[in-house]
């Protein structure tokens, strides 16, 4: 083929597959990250992307796998472009696949525009700094790593964990004081099964979040390389509504484990140099690609505040997947399998959770003067308390000081009055920094040495 | 492929071949801006940031180079042949094989002049507010945007007379840059000769005249700015040992583990440990003369935050908002991981650029972990042997080559200045153990470990005293003595010996409880229960306990080491360690970090005489 082969122009045959790669040789002017259409054997339509261009050959990702494809008789179509997806007002309360194809059965919706799934970098000049702090009724959460919007604040859960429930409870009761508008909601179901998706699509129809909701869905069943593609098709969609259309935003993604063993597999099937536990190198880029896609912008009205959610594998928050994220995200709120066995719902585990844009979202004039210094009392006495019940463990109850036992008793109305809620308990700011000062009691004043004094007059009546 | 160590010797070479390029490449630009770039290759290859060319002209190892139709700008880093490799600092997606590559002649490099202060780039030194003013509010590709503002005219006041000799570095004249810093225009530091002309005082932009040297070689014309190559150090007269602290705010910092000005310390912490937060104080609350804080793969909206704080915020010393002694670069985790690399290099440029004006400049680099993953990055795609955990066998060198540019100097023209530099430190997992942690540490002075322990009790700054060290404290105790306080040495010391004595005993505690240890030594641990809350936790978001003096930081420490002391002199007399617990004074200074603001130290005096009587009152029964 002299000259090589354009844009547009269709390919038969290629030199080799291997997982989800193919590969072309004697191809040329094709770009690097372009999409490919991939046409099987059988008719079959399938998506691909450009990995890598060299003299020797270029690589394409196919997102629905390889399988069925043979060398000869598959061609493959460069379409000079990377992948967009439709974006647009009547895809809310749709649901679709990663690609933004519908999958509920009605027909395609009007788009208004297609845009490049990978979106485009915020300047950070533009950025407004997220400083508007969400009520989601919830203690744990709001007391003591209150949610921003346009913040990213994933939950760290293992398997088994009701990290389902939570998130879906956020969603029901997330607003903003003193402002009417709700929030829209974005969820991708990346690599989960048929009952999670079922759970979220229920549990939005039952709160009536359903009219302002778009599903995008890669279920467990799905191609695997597609997951790489829900979770920016999604955002991509949160974009144009918060940035085109001026909407408040919540982004639902799960799980993000998920995702990651999906990146790790095209990595191992290229050769990649692995970094730890085989995933590659570029992980915190590619995460960061990902969640960065979150915020405000100076004068634009609306935001995009993302709950990804992901299962460390065997509970080990040290794991490479909980780590990178940790390490891009704005804090975390971490799931307790141990307090979930005690039957405490919600079992955040609040020692290592941390909301980093807390502290410019609360205080006087946002929730209440005295909310940071009690929520770093709450952390102080709390990890004192955890201290205190190893000690207790090993010399017993009896032999503890009565300021230790005190604290013990601060552990249990901490974790039985503040931490626990129902399902459907949407407490205000005001009810749970009360609440707070309240299971503050059996300790006494001068235990109290993260809070002022004029606080401990005012609020400890 | 070259092999590393190759690559790096043809980058000590360039660097020699260079050595005017301070004034070459002003001419040469010049020349290039009249007949345009020329094509110098096409691209064969493309994956990821790393792209490979075909050239037919001869091109330089660093030499910034333009890629593609859109002029994506790179810079070589491999040279076999005809091939060139080429690490491109922007989104390389949509590139073909076939797109031409234009040479620039320059190696990568800073525009150093007046208005850099008060401005935020990203890692190649482009003004994001102009970036912004272009293509909106999205970063585009191929944008172009110099980084000193070319129609800002600055008032010049010069200093030298015409038919003066001058040599590199000297200074010509001066610039009011921001109501805090006064510029001073430095010749490049590879220039000499004799001033045969010196502009008028008054307004000229940038890129204007200002001077004619003459020197063998002919005249050459001077500006307001020159360009220095990022990679190369810029060179001093002297350097001297530190002796001098660089004062923070941070009470455990200052006290226990201090930094002298031109020193070099790591905060490596696990994810929520604090990092950015403790960096950000320092930014905000360190007593340097110009600050250069490097956002290096880390969040948007942190450096959001920087931009929206520090213009804010008030210099304690000079009143004015702390905006004006401050230069951003911001490589965000979802900008282009290139050009995260040279944001580093960019930084410690404009950092020796004001050293060498004789200024203090504190560097932060937050995180020196995302530099190195990138450096990982790119040596994974040119299929590069790895060493440790991916990571290139050059990491080692690359850091040491990064904080050895710290340093407390004379400066080509005589003036004293100096460069700190504070890396933050990722680890994955929190594990000290891993590759950048245990290279940095080698080439650090001072260490300042985040524990997750103290994190997760939101005891903040969650420095571990047990892990930390500073290689400069012995080195400052002369200057202690200078301000008129002789027991600095003596004050940090016992404060030490107690958390280390409070330390072992916190192991017999956690076995058999506090209760049954003897009055003394729960009284150590009193002691040191008081030191920790009182002294060593400090809130960054309380406006008075965010920054504290040297002087205030000096008497809160003799305040309670005297509490202990009195309060052991009592237990000696069989006083029960209860009472002295139940002494009012106590909460007077657990709240006194809270309570006492710096303007009012003299009520910290009080709280001395306040002990003793208490502590009299006590030993009267």
């Amino acid at each position: 083929m002299k000259g090589g082969l354009q844009a547009g122009l269709e390919y038969r045959g290629v030199d080799g597959a291997q997982g989800p790669l193919l590969f072309l040789r004697g191809v040329r002017h094709v770009g690097f990250g372009e999409l490919a259409e991939v046409r099987s054997p059988s008719g079959q339509l399938l998506h691909g992307r450009v990995l890598d261009v060299n003299e020797a050959a270029i690589v394409v990702e196919v997102f629905e796998g390889t399988a069925e494809l043979s060398l000869q008789a598959t061609t493959v179509r460069f379409l000079g472009h990377p992948l967009h997806v439709p974006v647009g007002r009547e895809m809310l309360g749709r649901i679709f696949d990663a690609f933004g194809a519908p999958l509920d059965g009605a027909p395609k919706p009007i788009a208004d525009d297609t845009r490049d799934v990978n979106g485009v970098t915020i300047n950070p000049v533009c950025r407004a700094y997220p400083s508007d702090c969400i009520q989601t009724g919830i203690s744990c959460i709001d007391g003591m790593n209150t949610l921003v919007r346009g913040q990213k604040l994933p939950i760290f859960s293992g398997s088994g964990l009701p990290h389902d429930r939570l998130a879906a409870q956020i969603v029901r009761q997330a607003s903003i004081v003193g402002e009417e508008q709700g929030f829209g909601v974005v969820f991708a179901a990346i690599g989960v099964t048929h009952d999670v998706a079922e759970f979220f699509q229920r549990s939005f129809q039952e709160s009536g979040a359903s009219r302002n909701s778009v599903l995008f869905l890669n279920l467990a069943d799905a191609p695997s390389v597609a997951r790489l593609v829900a979770p920016r098709t999604a955002l991509t969609m949160a974009e144009y509504l918060a940035f085109d259309l001026g909407m408040h935003v919540l982004v639902v993604l799960t799980d993000i484990t998920n995702y990651c063993e999906a990146l790790r597999e095209v990595s191992t099937a290229r050769g990649e140099v692995p970094s730890r536990k085989g995933y590659p190198g570029y992980l915190y880029s590619d995460l960061a690609s990902l969640f960065e896609r979150a915020g405000r912008i100076h004068g634009r009205p609306g935001s995009i505040t993302q709950l990804p959610i992901l299962t460390m594998p065997n509970d080990d928050i040290t794991h490479p997947i909980p780590d990178v994220t940790g390490y891009i995200t704005e804090g975390q709120l971490v799931l307790s399998r141990e307090l979930n066995n005690r039957g405490v719902y919600p079992p955040v585990d609040v020692l290592p959770s941390l909301s980093r844009l807390m502290e410019d979202g609360i205080g006087e004039g946002r929730t209440r003067p005295d909310h940071s210094k009690l929520a770093s009392q709450l952390y102080a006495a709390y990890a004192k308390t955890k201290e205190i019940e190893r000690l207790a463990s090993i010399i017993g109850n009896e032999e503890l000081s009565e300021l230790n036992r005190r604290y013990l008793q601060f552990g249990q109305r901490f974790e039985r009055q503040f931490l626990s809620q129902g399902d459907f308990d949407n407490r205000s700011f005001e009810a749970t920094l009360d609440l707070a000062w309240e299971v503050l009691r059996p300790l006494p004043d001068s235990e109290l040495t993260r809070v002022t004094q004029e606080q401990i007059e005012r609020y400890r009546r | 492929m070259l092999p590393a160590s190759r690559r790096m010797q043809h980058c000590l070479v360039i660097g020699e071949n260079d050595m005017t390029a301070g004034v070459q490449v002003t001419l040469r630009d010049d020349a290039a801006a009249a007949t345009g770039p020329a094509i110098a290759g096409e691209v064969i290859a493309v994956n990821g940031p790393v792209v490979r060319a075909s050239c037919r002209m001869p091109i330089g190892m660093s030499e910034v180079v333009w890629v593609g139709e859109e002029r994506m700008i790179g810079e070589v880093i491999g040279l076999r042949g005809d091939n060139a490799t080429v690490q491109v600092y922007e989104d390389t997606t949509g590139l073909r094989p076939g797109a031409p590559l234009y040479a620039s002649s320059l190696p990568l490099h800073a525009e150093l002049g007046p208005g850099l202060l008060g401005h935020i780039f990203d890692g190649i030194m482009r003004p994001l507010e102009a970036l912004a003013a272009q293509r909106g509010d999205f970063i585009g590709r191929g944008t172009h945007a110099p980084s000193l503002d070319r129609d800002k005219r600055w008032d010049f006041d010069p200093v030298l007379q015409p038919g003066t000799d001058v040599r590199g570095g000297e200074v010509l004249g001066r610039v009011r840059e921001t109501a805090t810093v006064e510029h001073r225009v430095l010749l490049a530091p590879d220039m000499q000769g004799t001033l045969a002309w010196v502009a008028q005082p008054g307004a000229y932009a940038v890129d204007e005249v200002i001077a004619t040297v003459v020197a063998s070689g002919g005249s050459r014309e001077v500006r307001m700015f020159h360009r220095w190559p990022v990679r190369r150090a810029r060179p001093v007269l002297l350097r001297h040992a530190p002796t001098v602290p660089l004062q923070t705010g941070q009470r455990v910092i200052d006290a226990f583990f201090p930094l002298a000005r031109g020193g070099t310390a790591a905060i490596p912490g696990g994810f929520g440990t604090g990092k950015t937060v403790t960096q950000h104080n320092l930014a905000k609350w360190a007593d340097a003369d110009v600050i250069v804080y490097i956002g290096c793969g880390e969040r948007g909206n942190e450096m959001t935050g920087v931009l929206t704080d520090l213009p804010r915020l008030e210099d304690p010393r000079t009143g004015r908002p702390l905006m004006e002694r401050t230069v951003l670069i911001a490589n965000t985790s979802n900008m282009p991981v290139a050009a995260r690399e040279a944001s580093i290099y960019t930084g410690i440029t404009v950092a020796e650029y004001y050293r060498d004006m004789g200024y203090h400049v504190a560097l932060m680099a937050d995180s020196t972990s995302r530099w190195a993953e990138a450096l990982r990055e790119v040596a994974g795609r040119l299929e590069e042997m790895p060493a440790e955990e991916g990571f290139p066998a050059y990491l080692a060198t690359r850091l040491a080559e990064f904080y050895e540019r710290a340093g407390y100097v004379t400066t080509l023209s005589g003036a004293v200045g100096s460069v700190s530099v504070i890396g933050a430190v990722s680890p994955p997992g929190g594990d000290f153990t891993e590759p950048v942690t245990q290279h940095t540490k080698r080439f650090v002075r001072c260490f300042w470990g985040l524990d997750k322990e103290l994190a997760s009790a939101r005891f903040f700054p969650a420095i571990n005293c047990r892990d930390s060290y500073s290689e400069y404290a012995a080195g400052l105790d002369p200057w202690w003595q200078e301000q008129g306080v002789s027991d600095w040495g003596e004050l940090r010391e016992r404060g030490l010996a107690l958390l280390g004595e409070d330390s072992k005993l916190q192991q017999i505690v956690r076995l058999v409880g506090e209760e049954s240890l003897p009055d003394r030594e729960r009284m150590t641990l009193e002691g040191a229960a008081v030191l920790r809350e009182a002294f060593l936790q400090q809130n960054a978001f309380d406006a008075i306990d965010r920054h504290s003096t040297p002087q205030k930081q000096v008497l809160m420490l003799r305040a309670i080491l005297h509490y202990i002391d009195r309060g052991l002199q009592l237990i000696e007399r069989k006083t029960p360690l209860y009472r002295i617990k139940e002494l009012p004074v106590r909460t007077d200074l657990m709240r006194m970090r809270l309570g006492i603001a710096d303007s009012e130290v003299e009520r910290l005096d009080a709280l001395l005489a306040t002990i003793d009587a208490q502590m009299d009152a006590l030993a009267q029964e």
